[in-house]
């Protein structure tokens, strides 16, 4: 080695860091390309199915928002305006809720492995689901109330059950959230016992989680619920960010900690309520959808946020879609799917981390 | 300027700080020396309304703390606490601009704007860790960190600065640089500082008050050649030490006397 190369040997290896500084314009940017594929995703999915439907007609009747039929038969036309569509629409409303819910759960309790399906906030939801099922069966609406209220209660337990004299550490929280769901389980378990027969099978398919059961007047109370909810986390995201090192550190720099843990855990019961009233519980998307936006575009939430509900969309849009496709005309569950593709993955991530 | 009259912590039934008062005057320096357990970091936790005082009230700038608001607080009072959490990946700049939260527009949404950039560059300038700043907080040795923990402070531009055990992980040379740094925040800008130690030569050198405390009670406070006394940190210390002057700067200068060394 020269003396020359020696000197100038220190530029080869600067440190380079692994992610830029997450600015506006980095965020625009990433969840613009996010938004861009979505739309594309959900387009492409909408033409695939057990029944084909023809790309050019399809794409003409989409793009016209179904004001006009193109070259589609009715029957063609009533499968992708009444059949996929809203099911596409709810797989993205379900997929961006999780993401979000475990995106601002994994910030606020400064646990990577917080996830309202291992929390057990969703079998919160799921009871809530049941009890509107069985005691108020003809109001649609008791569903996504009760299910809120039950993931709020789920949540609420499982912090208080994770908060030792010294704090919640993750540890305490992963045994909290496991105690909470076989406390749930058993509940459910119970509760099913007190239907008849003939419910019992779509039910335990709704548990596994599955966007078949499309409802016209719930479909857009989760769309809207998924869009504030996640304007109103990402809106937080700056105080999540000081949260994720420490609730003592955020306190001192100027956070209000009190009042950001109430909206993190009411937003986010909402948006687990409103899923689970949709779909059942569909597990993993909250851990694996979050821990690959951060893998990619760094921790800031202000970015990782917003980037897990699109991603989430996406996943779930996917994995529903494989759901409906693989052995058509009969279907599996979605939340098997994503179970199949989540747990390697995360799996995969533990290995990288 | 922050005063703290009478202040009175329980845990439950144990007393934990019992009647401490304490006023921390613009360019001074303060420290809070004494035992394991004696109520030291309780006491400052106390200052910035991190806990409740049972009884007693704080107060900046003649207002009492629970009157202002986190984000009013987080601009006038900075802490250095001992170690942060490091669960999620973060590089040196990004925990460092942490400090600029309470200057923000508001408290939601907001982005860093250049002078918070500045004001970042600048103390990652001050602390030596500007050739880290890309780094991840994470892939630092502890008195790195502790370095940043102290940036991130000095980043919030408060003109109060509580540091609790700030030099535990520093070496000799960036002991002196983060007490100099401090010291310039307090003659240059009227900055007050209190740190809880027990480095006690470290109190001599750099305090202009010493608050020595056993059990949760003031047992002494003044000027460090007032409270450094072999009488007084015998009873509180239950150990023998010599006091003498520093050859060179006069400030006392403590040592123990171990049993062995008074037999020979």
């Amino acid at each position: 080695m020269t003396i020359s190369e020696s000197s100038h040997g220190r530029a080869s290896t600067v440190y380079k860091p692994p992610h830029n500084r997450t600015t506006l314009r980095k965020t625009v940017i990433a969840c613009g390309l996010l938004s861009g594929t979505l739309l594309l995703v959900v387009v492409l999915m909408s033409l695939v199915g057990s029944e084909p439907l023809p790309a050019g007609a399809s794409l003409c009747a989409l793009l016209s928002f179904g004001r006009s039929q193109c070259t589609l038969t009715s029957d063609q036309f009533a499968i992708l305006f009444q059949i996929r569509l809203p099911r596409i629409l709810l797989a993205a409303a379900v997929g961006g809720s999780l993401a979000t819910a475990g995106a601002s759960y994994q910030a606020l309790l400064r646990n990577p492995l917080a996830e309202p399906y291992l929390l057990g906030i969703s079998n919160g939801a799921a009871v809530g689901t049941m009890v509107a099922l069985v005691f108020f069966g003809a109001s649609e609406w008791s569903r996504p109330l009760l299910a809120f209220v039950g993931a709020l209660v789920a949540t609420l337990a499982v912090y208080r059950l994770a908060r030792g004299r010294a704090g919640a550490t993750p540890e305490r929280l992963v045994l909290a959230g496991v105690i909470v769901t076989t406390f749930l389980s058993s509940v459910i378990v119970f509760v099913t016992t007190l239907m008849d027969a003939t419910r019992i099978r779509s039910f335990t398919f709704w548990l596994l989680g599955d966007l078949s059961g499309t409802s016209k007047n719930l479909l857009p109370v989760a769309i809207a619920i998924a869009f504030v909810g996640t304007v109103v986390l990402t809106a937080n995201a700056r105080s999540l960010n000081l949260l994720m090192l420490g609730e003592r550190d955020a306190f001192d720099l100027g956070v209000e900690v009190g009042r950001v843990r109430i909206v993190v855990f009411v937003v986010a019961s909402l948006l687990v309520g409103s899923s689970v009233a949709a779909s059942g519980s569909v597990g993993y998307v909250g851990l694996v959808v979050p821990h690959l936006a951060r893998l990619s575009l760094g921790s800031d939430n202000r970015l990782s946020i917003p980037a897990a509900a699109l991603g989430g969309s996406l996943f779930v849009i996917v994995a529903d879609t494989v759901a409906r496709t693989l052995i058509a005309p009969r279907e599996l569950p979605v939340g098997a799917i994503t179970a199949l593709i989540g747990a390697p993955l995360f799996i995969y991530l533990l290995k990288r981390t | 300027m922050l005063e703290a009259r009478d202040l009175t912590i329980k845990y439950g039934e144990r007393v934990a700080v019992a009647n401490v008062s304490l006023t921390l005057m613009p360019g001074q320096i303060s420290a809070i020396i004494g035992p394991n357990g004696a109520g030291k970091s309780t006491f400052l936790q106390a200052l910035n309304g991190q806990l409740e005082p049972t009884s007693g009230v704080v107060l900046l700038d003649g207002q009492p703390l629970e009157k202002l608001n986190r984000r009013t607080i987080g601009r006038r009072i900075a802490v250095v606490a001992q170690e942060a959490e490091l669960r999620f990946p973060i590089t040196v700049l990004e925990f460092v601009l942490g400090g600029r939260f309470a200057w923000a527009a508001s408290a939601s949404w907001g982005w860093e704007t250049e002078r918070d950039i500045e004001v970042a560059n600048t103390v990652l300038h001050e602390t030596e860790l500007s050739e880290l700043s890309g780094r991840l907080m994470n892939e630092l040795s502890g008195g790195e960190r502790q370095r940043a923990v102290l940036a991130r402070a000095l980043a919030t531009e408060a003109i109060i600065l509580l540091l609790d055990e700030p030099t535990a992980n520093l070496d000799l040379s960036h002991q002196s640089t983060l007490l100099a740094l401090v010291r310039g925040r307090c003659d240059i800008y009227g900055a007050s500082a209190l740190v809880v130690t027990h480095d006690i030569n470290l109190a001599a050198q750099f305090a202009d008050n010493v608050l020595l405390m056993k059990d949760g009670h003031t047992i002494s406070s003044g000027r460090p050649e007032e409270v450094l006394t072999p009488g007084l940190l015998r009873d509180v210390f239950e150990v023998i030490v010599l006091v003498d002057a520093h050859p060179i700067t006069g400030v006392p200068r403590v040592t123990t006397v171990h049993e062995t060394h008074r037999q020979v």
